[in-house]
C-alpha cells in the first residue's frame, strides 16, 4: 500500500454518531445550564402567580385591585421593560461583535430603562403603603407584594449584575468567558420581562377590571 | 451547530464558537410584535366592545402570544439541532408550572366551596 492510499483512508473528519457530532461548544454548554436555573426561577414563580389567583378575591374589606392600580403607570412600566429587553439584547449582539463602543450604549440603556421601571414601582408601592394598602392589611394584598415584590428583587439584582458585567468588559475586555457572562445575563433579562408579561396580565389587567 | 463541517481541532470541549443566529433585525421584529400585543392586550381589558366573560382568556391567549415572541425572537429558542435539550428542559418547566398554578386553584376552589359558610363572628 502507498502512502497515498493509506492517506486517503484515515479520516479528516469526525462522523457524528447518535448524539449529533460530539461534545458541543462551551457556549451552548453553560447557556444551556443558565436556562436550566431560569426555568427553575421561573417555576418559584409560578408559585407566587398561584398563592395571587387564590387569594386575590380575599381583600379582607380592604381596597381591591380595581381601586389601587393606574393602568397609566403599569403601560409605562411594562415599556420601560420591553425596550430594556431591547436594548440588551442589542448590548449582547454588539458585545459578540467585539464593539465596545456600542456595548457601553447599549448597557447605558438597559441601566437607565430598567432603574426608570424599578423606581415607578417603588413609587407606586409606596403610594400604597401610604394610603394604607400595604402588606399586612389583606391576604390578596400580601400576595400581590410577595409576588410583585419578588419581580422587581430580580430586576434589582439584575441591574448590580449589569454593573458588574460593565466593569468587566471595562477591565477585562470582551474576552470570551465575558461575553459568556454577558449571554447569561441577556437570557435572565429577557426572562424577566417574560415574568412580567405574566404579571402585567394577570395581576394589573384582570385585576383592575 | 452542525459538529460534522468543523475540522477535528476545533471539536474539543472549550472552543469558543461566537456565532449567533440573531441579529439586529431579528430583536427588531420580535421588539415590534411584542409592542402589539402589549397594545392589544391594554386595549382588550379596557374596551366596552367585547363581551365582558370573554375578556380574561382574550388576554391570557395573548399573554401566552407575547411570551412566544419572548422565547423566539429574544431568547432564541428554535427548532436548531443545539437548541432541543433547551426546548424539552422548557417543556417539562411549562409541565410544572402548568402542575403547580392550576392544581393550586382546583384544590383552593375546592376547598372554598366546602367550607362552613363564614359569618363575620371569626376573630380579626
Amino acid at each position: 500500500m502507498t502512502v497515498e492510499a493509506v492517506a486517503d483512508t484515515v479520516p479528516t473528519r469526525l462522523v457524528p454518531g447518535p448524539g449529533g457530532g460530539g461534545p458541543a461548544p462551551t457556549r451552548t454548554v453553560v447557556a444551556y445550564g443558565f436556562w436550566i436555573f431560569l426555568l427553575s426561577d421561573i417555576i418559584m414563580f409560578s408559585g407566587l402567580f398561584a398563592a395571587y389567583a387564590v387569594l386575590s378575591g380575599n381583600t379582607a374589606g380592604g381596597p381591591t385591585g380595581r381601586e389601587l392600580f393606574n393602568l397609566h403607570s403599569v403601560f409605562i412600566e411594562t415599556a420601560c421593560l420591553l425596550f430594556s429587553s431591547y436594548t440588551c439584547g442589542l448590548g449582547a449582539l454588539s458585545g459578540e461583535r467585539q464593539q465596545r463602543d456600542r456595548f457601553y450604549v447599549f448597557a447605558a440603556f438597559t441601566f437607565a430603562l430598567g432603574a426608570a421601571f424599578l423606581f415607578i414601582e417603588v413609587s407606586e408601592f409606596a403610594g400604597m403603603v401610604s394610603k394604607g394598602a400595604g402588606p399586612s392589611r389583606s391576604a390578596f394584598l400580601s400576595a400581590f407584594f410577595t409576588l410583585v415584590g419578588m419581580h422587581g428583587a430580580h430586576v434589582t439584582s439584575g441591574l448590580l449584575w449589569l454593573v458588574y458585567l460593565v466593569a468587566q468588559v471595562a477591565t477585562k475586555g470582551l474576552r470570551p468567558h465575558v461575553l459568556r457572562r454577558l449571554l447569561c445575563f441577556s437570557l435572565f433579562w429577557h426572562a424577566l420581562d417574560i415574568v412580567w408579561v405574566g404579571v402585567m396580565t394577570l395581576v394589573y389587567l384582570m385585576g383592575a377590571r | 451547530m452542525d459538529g460534522a463541517d468543523r475540522p477535528l481541532d476545533e471539536r474539543t470541549p472549550g472552543v469558543e464558537q461566537n456565532e449567533s443566529r440573531a441579529d439586529y433585525r431579528s430583536y427588531t421584529a420580535g421588539l415590534g410584535l411584542a409592542i402589539l400585543l402589549t397594545i392589544a392586550s391594554f386595549v382588550v381589558s379596557q374596551t366596552s366592545l367585547l363581551w365582558p366573560p370573554g375578556i380574561p382568556v382574550g388576554l391570557i391567549v395573548l399573554a401566552f402570544a407575547q411570551i412566544g415572541v419572548h422565547l423566539v425572537f429574544f431568547l432564541h429558542l428554535g427548532t436548531g439541532p443545539d437548541n432541543t435539550n433547551n426546548v424539552l428542559a422548557l417543556a417539562f418547566g411549562l409541565l410544572i408550572v402548568f402542575l403547580v398554578i392550576t392544581g393550586s386553584i382546583w384544590i383552593m376552589a375546592n376547598l372554598s366551596t366546602n367550607m362552613m359558610p363564614m359569618s363575620g363572628s371569626m376573630p380579626r
